[in-house]
């Protein structure tokens, strides 16, 4: 049994998510090898030195680049013979392409996999995870999404896999890529970082949003999240979303600012190590999964902590 | 220029999730229903559509029991003109839907599938790649704007690191994010025209797909409950309570 992990990178450095799913991979077997596709020469080097891992496969293309789900679908497809499993971070990009590349080869999707309790049965939330569902798959061959925040990564040196490049499928695509509208932070990935900083609808504008929350997570050295209400407000761009539907994160540390605790909110944070509520509703239902809550108003809350925190 | 809504009924989104104690399942025993909030975005946006000029007929189709109807009336008082009940008590995984989906498309030739990008039972965020997949169709998930230029759909999609603009030669599959638009809720007229607008009754059977399951549920289990842990009174209790932690 050999498992094929999809990398997630951004071209140039391979994202900690990947050796999470790595970790995940290796309850379903000792053979694990990796694709990195669309710009792979950096990466593939470092997923090389992986632990654990026996091959690393590189593809590359225009089209895999702009990651093109008909093309990734078709090179992934390409692939699937020599593996008993395909193991795809539950990234955006990866649940974009698994689906696809699941009824391509005529099995199931396992999604958001949390846990692997053998080799064809999975654990995953259901109902914006208030449920955990446990599934057992009569699919011989097995595509999953898995969660990255419920595993922890394999070590990033150690290993010396080989690097070998893959034939790219000619598909004639019906879709042309048009643009990208990237945000560009310094600051850390919100799904890898070990402080989060997240604001609600409370802080009232996109402005306020920034004044706010940026001098904190500069401070702790934090990514900056948003509730879902206070991106479908703008204060924030799309790709803050913490949420059943967002992100999903868990960092060691979580500080909800305004944020009042809707339930597809908490779905996409509650397992964050220690969590922090700043809110002054005593009634927000963010406080019943916070570890430690202030109840005071975020305009003198935050700078009283940046004071304190020196 | 056709739309096909694929609309599902789920367990509306502000009513409180139980675990049923012999661990079967969720309970969904005389709990409100509702559509999925996805596809009331997709409804929605189809109407849009139509309302521009752009869209001639929109048909929603929902698969599942009996009840289904009243979703698809929704779908109809929102603006939809025909709907189409596929009947079956069985609980299908995305997989089967894609599947009687597709024979959907080859009756009804839509230029797009306008459908929510996951439903908010299951979790998937699969059923449109799916069947996107089984049409040899391009896809552009995860909606923010979608516009249409001739034989093309210019659709902006939310993705890792913000925004992607993909142009998607029809017919495609395209599936809806959160903030693609807001639904409208349908006017009383509406909804008293919607029942009389056409609605055909089928069932599964009638599409001869294989919709066997895949999967079996071992189990469906609550989650660790997180307990509420302490209130402090000002900031500098909180930084010495998360050195304590050794967060700081």
């Amino acid at each position: 049994m050999a498992v094929l992990v999809i990398a997630d990178h951004d071209g140039a450095h391979l994202r900690d998510t990947t050796l999470k799913v790595i970790t995940a991979a290796q309850k379903l077997s000792g053979d694990i090898d990796v694709l990195v596709y669309g710009e792979a020469s950096a990466v593939a080097a470092q997923a090389a030195g992986a632990a654990g891992v026996r091959k690393v496969l590189t593809a590359e293309s225009a089209e895999l680049k702009a990651d093109i789900a008909e093309a990734v679908s078709a090179l992934i497809v390409s692939l699937a013979g020599g593996y008993d499993a395909i193991a795809i971070p539950a990234t955006a990009s990866g649940k974009n392409v698994a689906p696809r590349i699941a009824a391509a080869l005529d099995v199931s999707i396992i999604s958001d996999v949390i846990d692997v309790v053998a080799g064809d049965t999975f654990v995953h939330p259901i109902y914006a995870g208030n449920a955990l569902e446990t599934v057992k798959t009569a699919d011989a061959k097995k595509v999953l999404t898995v969660r990255p925040t419920a595993f922890a990564p394999v070590a990033a040196t150690g290993g010396s896999a080989a690097v070998e490049a893959v034939a790219v499928p000619a598909v004639t695509l019906k879709t042309r890529f048009v643009s990208d509208e990237k945000v560009v932070s310094d600051r850390p990935e919100l799904g890898a970082a070990k402080v989060v900083v997240s604001g609600g609808r409370a802080l009232g504008s996109a402005d306020e949003f920034k004044a706010v929350l940026e001098p904190l997570a500069d401070k702790l050295g934090a990514a900056v999240g948003a509730s879902r209400a206070a991106v479908d407000a703008g204060y924030a761009p799309n790709d803050y979303q913490v949420g059943q539907t967002g992100k999903v994160v868990a960092p060691e540390l979580y500080i909800a600012v305004g944020i009042s605790g809707a339930i597809q909110h908490l779905a996409g944070m509650k397992d964050s190590k220690v969590i922090v509520a700043i809110n002054k509703d005593p009634e927000a239902p963010i406080f019943q999964v916070a570890d430690f809550g202030l109840v005071e108003d975020y305009k003198t809350a935050v700078p009283a902590l940046l004071k304190a925190l020196g | 220029m056709k739309v096909l809504v694929p609309v599902k009924r789920v367990l509306d989104y502000n009513v409180k999730v139980r675990v049923k104690s012999d661990q079967t399942g969720v309970d969904l025993a005389n709990v409100k229903m509702a559509m999925n909030p996805f596809d009331e975005i997709a409804v929605e946006e189809a109407v849009r559509l139509k309302e521009k000029g752009t869209v001639t007929e929109i048909v929603a189709v929902s698969i599942g029991v009996a009840q289904c109807e009243a979703i698809l009336r929704t779908a109809l008082a929102m603006g939809a003109d025909r709907g189409l009940l596929i009947e079956t008590d069985q609980d299908l995984e995305p997989l089967a839907v894609a599947k009687v989906l597709k024979a959907v498309v080859a009756q009804e030739n839509p230029d797009i599938v306008l459908m929510g990008k996951q439903a908010i039972d299951g979790d998937n965020n699969a059923t449109g790649q799916m069947l996107s997949a089984l049409l040899d169709w391009p896809q552009a998930t995860f909606a923010s704007k979608v516009e249409i230029a001739g034989s093309e759909a210019l659709v902006t999609r939310e993705v890792d690191g913000g925004l992607q603009t993909l142009g998607v030669q029809l017919p495609a599959v395209i599936t809806t994010d959160l903030r693609l638009n807001e639904p409208r809720y349908a006017s009383l007229p509406n909804i008293m025209k919607a029942k009389k607008k056409p609605l055909d009754t089928k069932a599964l059977a009638d599409y001869g797909v294989d919709a066997a399951a895949r999967l079996t549920v071992v189990k469906v289990t609550e989650p660790a409950k997180r307990s509420a842990g302490i209130k402090v009174d000002s900031a500098d209790a909180l930084i010495a309570n998360l050195k304590t932690a050794g967060v700081l």
